[in-house]
């Protein structure tokens, strides 16, 4: 990553329109908006202005800049998200979004329901591309490389990004089996190489122990934490460069959530997480960055620790507290 | 109102909701509906296994004198009640037993029992083997201890006392009881006899003239190749003579060595005297099969059953299909319902599997999937005669334009036959097969797709190893769905290859051992022809009881397999246990 294209993203001000920095025109990606100065000014302010701001912005269907805290410029991010537009049909549901997700560390998104940050998430990896009616603008990188490029093999790509759902998905097969399908579909053949993979993979899951004896049964007889923990070594078997984790634990009983927390940060470090979740107590135990989104908009984005304790935006801090959302 | 009343007011003084709202009649009528459906289909399985089952349980022999002096003898088939016309009693001669018989009748308010004697001994003579014989007629009832019931390879079922036996015109026994031992001990090596003759009559003989007509054969394509009266073809019309001088001194041999083993086995015969005492030569190689009826115990009489069971099952028919066995269809039946599963499946599948994964959804497809349902509305005759046009008439005569031109004006493939009737039938249960198909892939999580897409498959890996192992036991529903309607139907495939007989089997040992242009026989088919086309038809009609319970059983044992193949999928895909 470029330092300068970071500094594209360090925006502070909430300001009117789609004020916002151009972006480096790179291989693969052309920017459709126009160029506008940067303003490299850092903010620190909580001010009650700021309010007016979201929601005036809201109110009248505009993006506007996300308050990046000068934390995030510091990073090397894996993944950077431009600019990105997103519409369901004619219903617009991501406006202008930018951040970077930090190279081997743990990015929670958090925000209402309906905040599009599911979508946002969705979008990484192209899942978008399955509905018809999707639209999308701006583009995203991974390691630099464009995925919504004209040349991107989404397939390819998909390959370099593990993903856990919200429910549980095992496929209908042997624990072994679902832990090697994304070599199988790769046409391995080698039974070492499989059996490797799938023992680090379940190791990688913390799953090992419990299910060694029995890998030729079917994952479908696996309790629902086991099943997201397997779809969680399922990912990460393909050794993909980031992952990303949708509600992971929302369908989920406490013990099983907390098993999972505990693996997304054994977990951190070897691998970049971005996690969506509607829980802000995990968000904070969990995650060492946090953005938060809201009606599209991606409002705020800093480490959590200061996001949670001592918000930029009055938006923000309305939402972590409690007292709406 | 009591002081006491627990009840809270409110529900005290709320009106009662109305039976309807209740739903209590509509418990009954689904209920009443349910029973209803049960009890037909119980109804018509209890009669098919009642009266199927009963066709092949041996009967005693009843010999009845009748008033008018003449006698008969025969099993009991059935009993039924009706009111005479007063001039069936001016057959009666004797004035006393017309009197008595006038007496019994009204004595019963004009009604009078009847019953219904399989009576046999049919001969070129004597064409009726069934008769009713009314209560009042009857003078006197027996049942004669040394009667036989023969089953005899032409002209059906004998019923008769023997008396003697006869080693060509030698008489090896004159009693009756030395008539029995000597058929038992003779009958079998007989039959085995007689049945090697027929079988060096077909193979051997039957070689050496394939041989002969092969060689007539070529010449007739040396002749389309070459012309009519060129050189090359009177040679090879001449290497078909000398074939055939050649191989006549080995015919003649074989031919008279047939002659000889039918000559000396059919030399062993009975001598058998009829209800009325006519005597009748039966030749023991002409007896499938015989027992002496009224002296069988019940442990011989279920050895009958089960032999004539295994006869039915395994054997080809005789007499225009009313004896015999039902192999052929049986076979026919099968075949036919595997090939039409072999290729309806993979068709049905992949149709469905474009319209529901890859079709953009809209108006196009809507009209699609409208189409294929109201295929499966089409009546399944109307699939019959397009078969015969399309199959028949333009595939099949453009494969023997080009392959078998030698042949024509025979038509090989330009005639009904199996594989014509397979896709026919196909054709006919497409659609179910698309339907559950369809259902079967969309019930699949959404989910799993994802869960795959998000690995890096692609469509059709996802496809193919997620959502199709998944759909299969929707899939395989609709298979059996396919089958019971596909093993049942008979409109269609009487047009397109289902043959009253056809003794070659589709599939046999004789080169290349698959034959899909042959027509075959059909248990649907056979129960049409017993019931309706039979010559014989009071014979034939346990029989059709018989088919239709055979039938039956095998599509319902075609859906077990079915069934429990589904239940295996079913646990390994969707239940995972």
């Amino acid at each position: 990553m470029d330092e300068e294209e970071k500094m594209g993203e360090d925006t502070q001000t909430p300001v009117e329109g789609a004020e916002h920095e151009a972006n480096e025109v790179v291989a693969g990606f052309v920017s459709d908006q126009e160029p506008v100065p940067a303003s490299t000014e850092a903010a620190p302010t909580t001010s009650g202005s700021q309010l007016g701001g979201v929601y005036e912005a809201v109110s009248e269907g505009r993006a506007f800049d996300t308050f990046t805290h000068d934390a995030m410029l510091e990073k090397d991010d894996i993944l950077e998200i431009e600019q990105f537009d997103l519409w369901y049909g004619t219903n617009q549901a991501l406006y202008k979004n930018s951040m970077g997700v930090p190279e081997g560390e743990v990015t929670a998104l958090i925000g209402p329901s309906g905040c599009g940050k599911s979508t946002l998430l969705r979008s990484v990896n192209r899942m978008n591309d399955l509905v018809a009616s999707v639209r999308i603008q701006g583009d995203m990188r991974l390691n630099g490389d464009s995925i919504y490029g004209a040349g991107t093999d989404v397939i390819e790509l998909r390959k370099r990004i593990g993903m856990v759902f919200q429910k549980p998905n095992p496929f209908p097969m042997s624990i072994y089996e679902n832990i090697v399908y994304s070599l199988r579909i790769d046409g391995v053949r080698d039974k070492n190489v499989l059996d490797e993979v799938a023992e680090k993979s379940l190791r990688g899951a913390g799953l090992w122990e419990e299910v060694k004896d029995r890998l030729e049964d079917s994952a479908l007889r696996l309790s629902g934490g086991q099943q997201q923990r397997l779809c969680i070594g399922r990912a990460i078997a393909g050794e993909p460069d980031v992952l990303l984790l949708d509600e992971p634990c929302s369908a989920l009983d406490p013990i099983a959530t907390g098993r999972i927390e505990d693996l997304i940060t054994e977990l951190k470090g070897t691998y970049t997480i971005l996690i969506v979740t509607h829980n802000m107590q995990q968000a904070q135990r969990a995650s060492d960055y946090t953005a938060f989104m809201y009606l599209g908009r991606l409002v705020e984005f800093g480490p959590t620790q200061d996001l949670f304790v001592r918000p930029r935006l009055k938006e923000t801090e309305d939402y972590v507290t409690g007292r709406f959302g | 109102m009591a002081k006491s009343d627990p009840l809270p007011p409110l529900l005290q003084t709320r009106r009662r909701s109305s039976l309807f709202a209740r739903g209590e009649p509509m418990v009954w009528m689904t209920g009443g509906a349910l029973v209803l459906s049960i009890a037909m289909i119980i109804g018509l399985l209890l009669i098919v296994i009642v009266r199927g089952g009963q066709t092949f349980w041996p009967q005693k022999l009843k010999k009845v004198a009748r008033v008018d002096g003449t006698y008969l003898m025969g099993e009991l088939t059935k009993t039924e009640t009706y009111k005479p016309e007063d001039f069936v009693f001016d057959n009666i001669q004797d004035p006393d037993d017309r009197e008595r018989a006038r007496a019994m009748v009204a004595a019963n308010k004009g009604r009078s029992e009847r019953r219904f004697i399989r009576t046999g001994n049919r001969s070129p003579e004597n064409r009726e083997d069934f008769m009713w014989v009314s209560d009042f007629e009857v003078k006197q009832e027996s049942f004669p201890e040394w009667a036989l019931t023969i089953e005899r390879s032409e002209w059906g079922r004998f019923y008769g006392i023997p008396t003697a036996f006869y080693i060509g015109e030698e008489k090896a026994a004159d009693t009756a009881e030395g008539a029995w031992t000597l058929y038992e001990q003779h009958h079998g090596d007989l039959v085995d006899k007689w049945t090697k003759a027929a079988e060096i009559e077909k193979e051997e003989i039957g070689d050496l003239n394939d041989e002969i007509n092969d060689a007539r054969e070529a010449a007739k394509g040396v002749a389309l190749e070459h012309g009519e009266g060129s050189r090359q073809h009177q040679d090879a019309l001449a290497a078909a003579q000398a074939l055939a001088e050649k191989l006549e001194p080995q015919l003649d041999a074989l031919r008279g060595r047939v002659d000889r083993m039918r000559a000396e086995s059919g030399q062993y015969q009975f001598l058998l005297e009829d209800a009325s005492g006519k005597a009748h030569r039966v030749r023991l190689v002409d007896i499938i099969r015989a027992y002496p009826a009224n002296r069988a115990g019940w442990w011989d009489n279920v050895g009958t059953y089960i032999a004539r069971w295994w006869e039915f099952l395994t054997d080809e028919p005789r007499e225009a299909n009313n004896e015999g066995g039902v192999w052929p269809a049986i076979f026919g039946t099968i075949i036919l319902t595997m090939i039409m599963t072999l290729i309806v499946v993979p068709f049905g599948v992949l149709g469905a599997l474009y319209l529901r994964e890859y079709a953009k959804q809209g108006t196009l497809v809507s009209l699609v999937r409208i189409a294929v349902n109201n295929l499966a509305g089409v009546p399944s005759i109307v699939f019959g005669v397009f078969g015969f046009g399309f199959f028949c008439y333009t595939i099949g005569a453009g494969i023997d334009q080009v392959f078998f031109e030698e042949r024509l004006p025979l038509p090989t493939y330009g005639k009904g036959g199996i594989l014509w009737a397979s896709l026919t039938l196909a054709l006919l249960t497409l659609p179910v097969v698309v339907v559950a198909t369809e259902e079967a892939l969309s019930a699949v999580p959404n989910s799993m797709r994802e869960g795959s897409y998000a690995c890096g498959a692609s469509k059709w890996q996802t496809i193919r190893r997620i959502v199709l192992p998944r759909a299969m036991p929707g899939i395989m529903t609709g298979m059996i769905l396919a089958i019971a309607r596909g093993a049942g139907e008979v409109a269609p495939i009487m047009l397109v290859g289902a043959a009253k007989m056809a003794p070659d089997l589709p599939v046999d040992g004789e080169f290349p051992f698959v034959h899909p242009e042959r027509s075959f026989m059909h248990l649907g088919f056979h129960i049409y022809d017993l019931g309706f086309q039979s010559p014989n038809a009071k014979a034939a009609e346990p029989l059709v009881f018989t088919t239709t319970f055979l039938l039956i059983a095998i599509v319902v044992a075609l859906n077990i397999v079915a069934i429990w193949i589904r239940a295996r999928l079913r646990r390994a895909y969707i239940e995972g246990i």
